[in-house]
């Protein structure tokens, strides 16, 4: 018996919440007496997991499990799960994960847990804690099959450091390589933070008027190495990518920081923001409903405020570094 | 082709949440349910589908007689019938499990669900049914094109998207790009009087599995006051020392 976690990679390295699930498995196996196993695909850095307390790594190498295919990664981690008589499973909440977990879930017919934001309130009877609707609640929800799938939220447990001596062992599965849902291109800006994973995430709304002013959102990003996002109105009037589209029924964020600039704060905007940590608005309208959902705020034009906040972050930088 | 747009009956987005019964249920009290927004998109790509294409379009909730009004919604935008199972939609593997034994038995080609739904937010019920039928499956579905046999499907992942190629038996995990918000329909008056003679067919559910079970249900503790910096310097100050986030 053992918890396993699935910790994610792209082109050989860990994807920032692979430390952050490996944390939280560690920190399960430690409350069910047992320790943690990590499957990883294609990865070339593993023995960095004994940081986090993961004791073993499954190591897949296969070609044909380039890129992501939900089915075939399901297939391989319920070949592992059975192979290490494992009950308990651990992802993340990427969009890879989002895809793969349920099908898992039907695989081993296992009870799926999504949106989960601390380590289990009690393993026996099995109960976690999730954001539910739309982070204006949370669930404490009990898992009552002998398989159990947590996708753990972005951001909320956090990595915590554990040196534990690790084993790597390599791990085969038969993949049938004949794909019903190939991938046939993948089409993602390198170099830049994602919304998913960016600590610092710089969002403006339609107070910024066009898409023309938006030269200063990005450079604001830039400095703060944050990813860029935008209010709903922002993005259904094509001013920006549906990608950076967040809230309740965009994407979630979760980072550290959250910077707003021009975004009134309406209801289902916050329901998709509220799990960042500090919250920032920037708004000329001093009764925006923002100011009552913010940690920090400046009242005043965004366009006055944000060069302005550019050049002293620069100059911060630079007196910090 | 045959398709199936499962419906979720959802709090509409400006609701305000409540637990009752000593915080071991969802208070509806005051609160408007409405068609869960993802699956909006679905039921209007589906439309189309059928407006285009010839497809047949049938909607399907797993819910108790309270979602009648939201199926008839569906059915006066233009869904030819409506299917609820009647028992309460309390655990994402048994609403999944509901919906495949009426997509096996309805011998639909494509099921089309949102990524989740926006009151448990499970995001699940999509891939079991897929898994448990052996149907494809695409998640986060931004773009579906059929073309005879072959499928052109774009899925949004962390930091872009992902062109997929796949087939009937299909399942979407559906979400806005499926078609775009200026696209979606309100229903007319020709589209309710209509959508009275069409059939909403209620049927009982097969035994299943409850896989989880929510216990209790708690709020955010209300947030503390915000502090207001008169400049940028005193914000910079702030978002260094306080917060300790640059
Ligand atoms: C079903 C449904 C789902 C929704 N889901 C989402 C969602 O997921 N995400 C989302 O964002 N919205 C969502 N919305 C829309 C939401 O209700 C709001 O309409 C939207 O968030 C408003 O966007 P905004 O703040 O950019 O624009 P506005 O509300 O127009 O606010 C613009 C703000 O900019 C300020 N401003 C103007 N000029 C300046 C200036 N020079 N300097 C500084 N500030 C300025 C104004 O004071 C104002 O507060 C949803 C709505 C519905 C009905």
């Amino acid at each position: 018996m053992s918890v396993i976690v699935y910790t994610e990679s792209e082109n050989g390295k860990f994807k920032k919440n692979a430390h952050e699930v490996a944390s939280y498995a560690t920190k399960v196996a430690q409350q069910m007496g047992t320790t943690a196993t990590a499957v990883s695909i294609n990865c070339s850095e593993n023995e960095t997991l004994g940081d986090y307390g993961i004791s073993k790594v499954l190591n897949v190498q296969d070609d044909s499990l380039k890129p992501f295919n939900a089915k075939a990664f399901a297939d391989v981690l319920a070949s592992a799960i059975s192979s290490e008589n494992a009950t308990v499973l651990i992802v993340s909440s990427s969009s890879d994960a989002k895809y793969m977990a349920p099908l898992l879930a039907a695989k081993l017919k296992a009870g799926y847990v999504p949106n989960v934001v601390t380590a289990p309130e009690s393993t026996s009877p099995f109960q976690v804690k999730r954001t539910a609707f739309s982070n204006k609640g949370f669930a404490h929800t009990e898992i009552t099959t002998e398989i159990k799938i947590i996708g753990v939220s972005n951001n909320a447990f956090g990595t915590i450091e554990n040196k534990t001596d690790i084993t790597v062992e390599d791990f085969s599965v038969d993949v049938d390589s004949n794909f019903k849902t190939k991938s046939t291109n993948i089409d993602k800006v390198v170099g830049k933070a994602t919304i998913a994973d960016a600590d610092i995430v710089v969002s403006a709304g339609r107070g910024l008027k066009g898409p023309e002013n938006w030269g200063m959102i990005e450079e604001l990003a830039d400095v703060l190495g944050a990813a860029t996002a935008c209010s709903k109105p922002v993005s259904d009037l094509g001013w920006r990518p549906h990608g950076e589209h967040v809230g309740q029924t965009g994407k979630p964020v979760a980072s550290n920081l959250y910077i707003a600039i021009g975004i009134s704060g309406a209801i289902q905007h916050l329901a998709g923001v509220s799990a960042s940590k500090t919250k920032v608005v920037i708004n000329n309208d001093p009764e925006a409903p923002f100011f009552k959902a913010a940690d920090y705020g400046i009242v005043g034009d965004a366009f006055e405020v944000v060069p302005e906040l550019i050049e002293k972050l620069k100059e911060f930088k630079a007196q910090n570094s | 082709m045959k398709v199936l747009v499962c419906i979720s009956n959802v709090p509409d987005t400006t609701s305000k949440i409540n637990f009752t019964d000593g915080d071991t249920k969802f208070d509806t009290n005051g609160v408007q349910f409405v068609i869960n927004p993802n699956d909006e998109f679905g039921l209007t790509r589906a439309m189309w589908l059928k407006e285009k294409q010839g497809a047949t379009v049938h909607v399907a909730t797993v819910g108790e007689a309270n979602v009648e009004p939201t199926m008839r919604k569906a059915l006066a935008i233009g869904a030819d019938e409506a299917i609820r199972i009647n028992a309460v939609p309390t655990d994402g593997f048994f609403v999944a499990q509901q919906l495949a034994e009426v997509v096996k038995k309805g011998g639909y080609d494509l099921v089309i669900g949102g990524r989740e739904s926006i009151d448990y937010n499970g995001g699940m019920v999509p891939g079991i049914l897929a898994s448990l039928l052996d149907m494809n499956f695409v998640n986060t579905c931004i773009k579906l094109e059929i073309d005879g046999e072959t499928i052109t499907a774009v899925r949004e992942i962390d930091g872009g998207k992902e062109t997929l190629s796949t087939s009937l038996p299909l399942v979407v995990g559906g979400q806005k790009g499926l078609v775009e918000e200026s696209d979606l329909r309100i229903p007319n008056m020709r589209g309710i009087m209509m959508a009275r003679k069409k059939a909403l067919n209620v049927v009982e559910p097969i035994e299943g599995i409850h896989a989880t079970d929510d216990k209790k249900f708690d709020k955010p503790a209300p947030k503390g006051d915000i502090k207001l910096a008169d400049n940028v310097d005193e914000l910079v100050t702030l978002l260094h020392n306080e917060a300790k986030v640059i």
